[in-house]
């Protein structure tokens, strides 16, 4: 047994081999199967198996992006649970990209941030306020709802508004640290959502407690996209390119400038590391990936009201954080996609399994504890013990090593060739 | 070499899940096989007819009342669907009150095929982006009790309602507050809730309207203890009615609080009173209330049936029992419709929404109902009741018939 | 501005009321910070725990006839000294299971940890109040109901009279007994030298055999011991409770121990008490000073802009101390 582990840890096409039929069975079961959230699951599990290969990063990548663009799409298109499947995957998309926003808040700046559904509101206020009647409320002329057309350049503008916003929430609160920094942004996390919930007077901007209903959907070239499978690929593009973003920002100055002021801000500063304006910088490009997804989650649910941005979804988006590991880019995808699916399609299948036997008189379990309510005992039990037991999350956060050797090499400038860069990268997967 | 370990740990975790879902896959298979295509003994087909209200959260009392009023209906015409060859199953939701939930859940709906109508929301909040989602699917929804106007007003195929409008409710109210009671100075809270807020606004105009005054406007925040601090405004402005629009929870505070402080002046609010809630929170502090019910006594006008309600599920009767019941015979009379217009085979949802929206002189045990081309009941009715004792329900003071336009 | 003179008496009645609820949870936030400086964000959640447990107590005595025959007075005490235990209790074991594992960790995750642990709190009660009663909004006896009217429209016509219940001032007396026993123990008592001494530099401190787990469990019960406490006076105050109580309640009563200075019991006090009255104050006149521009509701932005504020330009609070940071 130990032999097999072995050879299948070193031998790239035997898991290759592995992870074809894997892909291929659990597509085929997804397939076939009118709705079996253990297949579907299985399914996107192989990403994680995909992650866990030893194969060179930009096959990695490749492969990845087959799989969400073509094998997923249509392994789900078999049954009539397409819709609803893609529902899930659009929802884990829109979570990814928050917790990998507040990631670089949390894990790569060390900043605590109990507030961070805040910008996720603010980039969906700024769709839905453009693309319903509602801006007619304060400009004049007619000119709204906008076309769905103008979608694209809300997403930016969305991200845009949200990165302002960090910027000017940052600026005051972060001249405090540590656990005042999370109470003073739970406060405003607090505030904005209250704030949003009264602003139909004096001047109706938001409409109040009332909410936005009937927000354009978006279009492309007279196409509007409305159905969940339409809105996965707006997801995984804008996913793809904020990925790309961390995974560039993480290794580049200003990462390790954010990971510096994590370890021990007074050592940066003396570094020369501006504190402020690293810090800010971190709010806002954490903020503006928020604020995208925010527009795309108002045109998606053409509803919007301010009940959607409680502070129990900073928690959840911490939670998200905290249990894929902090600071380590996979690890807050995988715990992102965890915590959705949990919510959205087991707690819930769950829950109607349940009911189902209730109705049938088999067993007999209350209201009370049926397993959709379970939400802040199951993230509370998260938290306490991804604290206690694992504070590094399911995938540990891995600097990137530099080898000391190869840097006498490059001083000393002979030639470039004693380890390759690449398997820096795979070096240390899963420790 | 920890990392190879690893990956070859998990692959072989991996396969092993993957046989195990294999098997549960399959086995997924064989469930709706045998309700989806003919089997050999009888020929029956899966209609599942699915419900969302929240079974959890500050309305779960209502909610809940709404499931099992549904689920009663349901299980009494099981036998009538039988003969027809269906299989009639019940499937409830829990949309915690919560629009993201409400429409998570929607999605699952529509994908299920089975499921042809679904009863509810109770919050319009949820009601309103959920309907959306229906409407995508062509799955007809019947709600008991979302009264906000831009339910309907958005004209969406899907979506119906058996009850009244807020612009019928809240005028209804101002009615009796202005001319029953002779109120002359109003103040207004409300809960900064879509249902508190569109309540109040509505009760607020219609009452300027007739001739009333508006002392004073404020919101509350829901799940708070306290609400001294807006009935030290009311003090001070010294009006002589008080509307509230929102939930049972805080009005029952609210009513307590204001006797407490010697507020003395009636206080009004809105069907979300229409709760025994009332009389827990409020307890011998409920004097002078009174509150407009878009449902009318069940326990008094039918007691057979209430009886019957109470001993099924061994909880009393809500307000929206009987019209989650009633919702749920409209839905299935469509259904049915829809079942002999199709020529006794399984209709299309668009068949079915089509045939709940064309309902007309439904004689339920709470209400009639004819739909209108947006989906409202022309037969939906307000009543107004009051509290002359500490128990529920309260006693009926009027009965309004919706104007015709 | 008659308006607000005229109802000036009651807003600070009320506010008082809210005041002395907030200044005792203040004073829970604040002792553990002064000695493990660290935020429990539990706190607000093991007040709600000491809500629902004093009234589970009362309902239970209830049912049982017991409440017949016991003056109000006795049973009031029984409860408040149940809730108390059980809480005290509680807050005990969530430091040993939650907070003592991680006090070498760094902030971020016994802070996270908080947040779960008050999660936790939120749904157990709910499951039990669920179960139990069929609904979690529960609502409980009043012992003391009768309405008391204040008459200080005799000092001065320009003042409305106020009105208040038994229970209001028995919510002040207990809170005051609270507050001047435990300021007694802290700065007169063995044990509360030793909690000085913890808070003040914990090796030490254990080197002058002092046990400091011993210390700090002492706190967590102390201080918990409070919270719960001050769960039973608001149940009583308002009759209405539910599993979500503790959490504004509590960023409340934080932000008052942060305005006393935190660490400060003093401090808390008053803050809590400053607290209460501004909020009230907001709630009752910020639309008749705005002219309904801006109505009570943004009376949570008010509290929250001064914890902000506060947290900015005056870190140490009112009466803290500006501590030098270590390097």
């Amino acid at each position: 047994m130990n032999h097999l582990k072995l050879w299948l840890g070193r031998s790239q096409p035997a898991q290759a081999l592995l992870l074809t039929l894997f892909v291929l069975f659990t597509a085929a079961s997804v397939y076939f199967s009118d709705k079996s959230v253990v297949a579907f699951l299985l399914l996107l599990g192989s990403l994680l198996l995909l992650y866990l290969t030893t194969f060179r990063t930009s096959i990695k990548w490749g492969i990845g992006a087959v799989l969400l663009v073509v094998v997923i799409p249509f392994a789900t298109s078999g049954g009539p649970a397409h819709q609803s499947y893609m529902e899930v995957a659009t929802q884990c998309g829109i979570y990814i990209a928050m917790a990998l926003g507040l990631n670089i808040v949390v894990g790569f700046a060390g900043l605590l941030d109990l507030g961070f559904v805040a910008f996720f509101a603010v980039g969906a206020y700024t769709y839905a306020i453009f693309a319903t009647p509602q801006a007619n409320e304060f400009i004049s002329g007619q000119l709204f709802p906008l076309p769905g057309g103008a979608f694209w350049i809300f997403i930016v503008l969305g991200g845009f508004m949200a990165a302002l916003f960090g910027l000017l929430l940052g600026l005051p609160v972060l001249r405090v640290k540590g656990d005042y920094l999370a109470i003073v942004t739970l406060g405003f996390g607090e505030i904005i959502r209250i704030i949003f919930n009264n602003l139909d007077r004096p001047v109706n901007i938001t409409n109040g407690a009332m909410g936005l209903s009937s927000i354009q959907p978006p279009s492309l070239f007279g196409f509007s996209f409305t159905f969940p499978n339409q809105f996965y690929f707006i997801v995984i593009l804008i996913l793809a390119i904020v990925i790309f973003s961390v995974k560039r920002l993480e290794h580049s100055r200003l990462g390790r400038a954010w990971k510096a002021i994590r370890e021990n801000e007074i050592a940066a500063q003396s570094m020369g590391i501006p504190l402020i304006r690293t810090k800010l910088t971190a709010f806002a490009i954490g903020a503006s990936f928020s604020g995208m997804m925010g527009v795309v989650f108002a045109a998606k649910q053409t509803f919007i009201d301010p009940t959607s941005f409680t502070l129990l979804e900073s928690i959840t988006i911490l939670v998200m954080v905290l249990l894929g590991g902090m600071g380590s880019v996979p690890g807050v995808i995988l715990g992102a996609a965890l915590v959705t699916i949990l919510n959205l399609q087991v707690l819930t299948e769950l829950t109607n399994w349940i009911n189902q036997l209730t109705l049938q008189g088999i067993i007999h379990i209350p209201n009370s504890i049926s397993p959709s309510k379970m939400q802040r005992l199951i993230f509370g039990a998260i938290l306490v013990l991804v604290a206690i037991f694992r504070p590094n999350g399911l995938i540990t956060a891995k600097n990137k090593k530099v080898d000391a050797e190869r840097l006498k090499t490059l001083s000393t400038g002979r030639s470039l060739s004693v380890t390759s860069p690449a398997k820096q990268h795979s070096g240390g997967v899963g420790q | 070499m920890k990392g190879k370990k690893s990956f070859a740990i998990l692959a072989g975790a991996c396969l092993m899940i993957g046989l195990l879902s294999a098997c549960s896959s399959s086995g997924n298979e064989a469930k709706p096989a045998e309700g989806n295509t003919a089997d050999p003994g009888g020929k029956t087909e899966v209609i599942k007819i699915a419900s969302q209200s929240p079974l959890s959260g500050g309305s779960a009392i209502q909610g809940e009342s709404i499931k099992l009023g549904g689920q009663m209906a349901l299980e009494e015409r099981q036998a009538e669907f039988k003969e027809l060859g269906f299989d009639l199953q019940f499937v409830p939701y829990d949309d915690q009150g919560d629009s993201k939930k409400g429409v998570a859940n929607s999605e699952l709906i529509g994908a299920d095929q089975a499921v042809l109508a679904v009863l509810g929301h109770l919050n319009s909040g949820v009601s309103i982006p959920s309907s959306v989602v229906y409407e995508k699917y062509g799955i007809p929804m019947v709600s008991p009790a979302s009264t906000a106007t831009d339910f309907t007003d958005r004209k969406l195929k899907a979506a119906n309602r058996i009850v009244a409008r807020d612009d019928f409710q809240g005028p209804a109210g101002a009615e009796y507050a202005v001319k029953t009671v002779g109120a002359k100075n109003i103040f207004v809270i409300q809960d900064k809730t879509a249902y508190g807020q569109g309540l109040a606004d509505a009760f607020r105009s219609a009452a300027e309207e007739l001739g009333a005054t508006i002392a004073g406007y404020e919101g509350i925040t829901v799940g708070e203890k306290d609400f001294n601090g807006v009935l030290n405004q009311v003090l001070s402005k010294k009006p002589d009615f008080i509307f509230f629009g929102g939930m049972y929870a805080e009005a029952g505070l609210i009513v307590k609080q204001a006797r407490e402080k010697g507020i003395t002046v009636p206080i009004m609010g809105g069907d979300a009173l229409d709760s025994s809630g009332m009389v827990d929170i409020a307890g011998d502090k409920l004097t002078e209330v009174a509150y407009s019910s878009v449902s009318t006594d069940v326990t008094k006008s039918n007691k057979e049936w209430a009886d019957q309600y109470q001993e099924k599920f061994g909880k009393s009767v809500e307000n929206y029992s009987a019209y989650a019941y009633d919702s749920m015979n409209v839905i299935l009379n469509a259904v049915k419709k829809a079942i002999e217009d199709n020529g006794g085979k399984l209709p299309t949802r668009e068949q079915v929404r089509d045939a709940v929206r064309a309902t007309t002189d439904f004689e339920g045990i709470a209400t009639k109902v004819s739909f209108d081309d947006k989906g409202d009941n022309e037969f939906a009715k307000v009543f107004i009741y009051k509290f002359e004792s500490p128990t529920y329900p309260g006693t009926m003071v009027s009965e309004i018939e919706q104007p015709k336009e | 501005m008659d308006m607000i003179l005229q109802t000036l008496p009651q807003v600070l009645v009320d506010g008082l009321t809210l005041g002395a609820v907030y200044a005792v949870v203040a004073i829970g936030y604040t002792m553990v910070y002064g000695i493990l400086e660290f935020i429990n964000f539990a706190h607000g959640e093991i007040f709600m725990t000491g809500a629902f447990v004093g009234t589970a107590a009362l309902l239970t005595m209830n049912s049982a006839g017991w409440l017949n025959g016991l003056p109000a007075g006795l049973a009031y005490f029984l409860i408040l000294a149940t809730a108390m235990l059980a809480t005290g209790m509680l807050g005990i074991g969530i430091e040993r299971v939650a907070y003592r594992p991680l006090r070498r960790a760094p902030k971020l995750i016994s802070l996270i940890s908080a947040i779960g642990v008050s999660f936790l709190l939120q749904d157990i009660v709910r499951f039990i109040a669920d179960i139990r009663t069929g609904n979690f909004i529960v609502t409980g006896i009043s012992l003391y109901g009768d309405n008391l009217k204040l008459g200080v429209s005799s000092l001065w016509s320009g003042f409305d009279d106020a009105f208040l219940k038994t229970n209001t001032i028995i919510v002040v007396a207990v809170a005051v007994v609270l507050m001047m026993g435990l300021d007694f123990f802290v700065n007169r008592t063995k044990w509360g030298t030793a909690m000085r001494a913890v808070a003040q530099d914990r090796e030490t401190a254990s080197l002058m055999s002092i046990n400091v787990n011993k210390v700090i469990a002492l706190t967590f019960f102390i201080g918990s011991a409070l919270g719960g406490g001050t769960g039973v006076l608001f149940a009583q105050q308002y009759g209405t409770i539910d599993p979500y109580i503790g959490f504004i309640l509590g960023m409340k009563a934080f932000t008052a121990a942060v305005l006393g200075g935190i660490g400060n019991i003093r401090g808390a006090m008053f803050g809590g008490l400053f607290i209460g009255v501004l909020e009230m104050f907001s709630s009752a006149n910020l639309s008749v000073m705005t002219g309904g521009a801006l109505g009570g509701e943004y009376k949570d932005v008010v509290a929250f802009l001064i914890l902000i504020a506060v947290l900015i330009f005056k870190p140490e609070g009112l009466f803290g101390k500006a501590v030098k940071e270590k390097v």
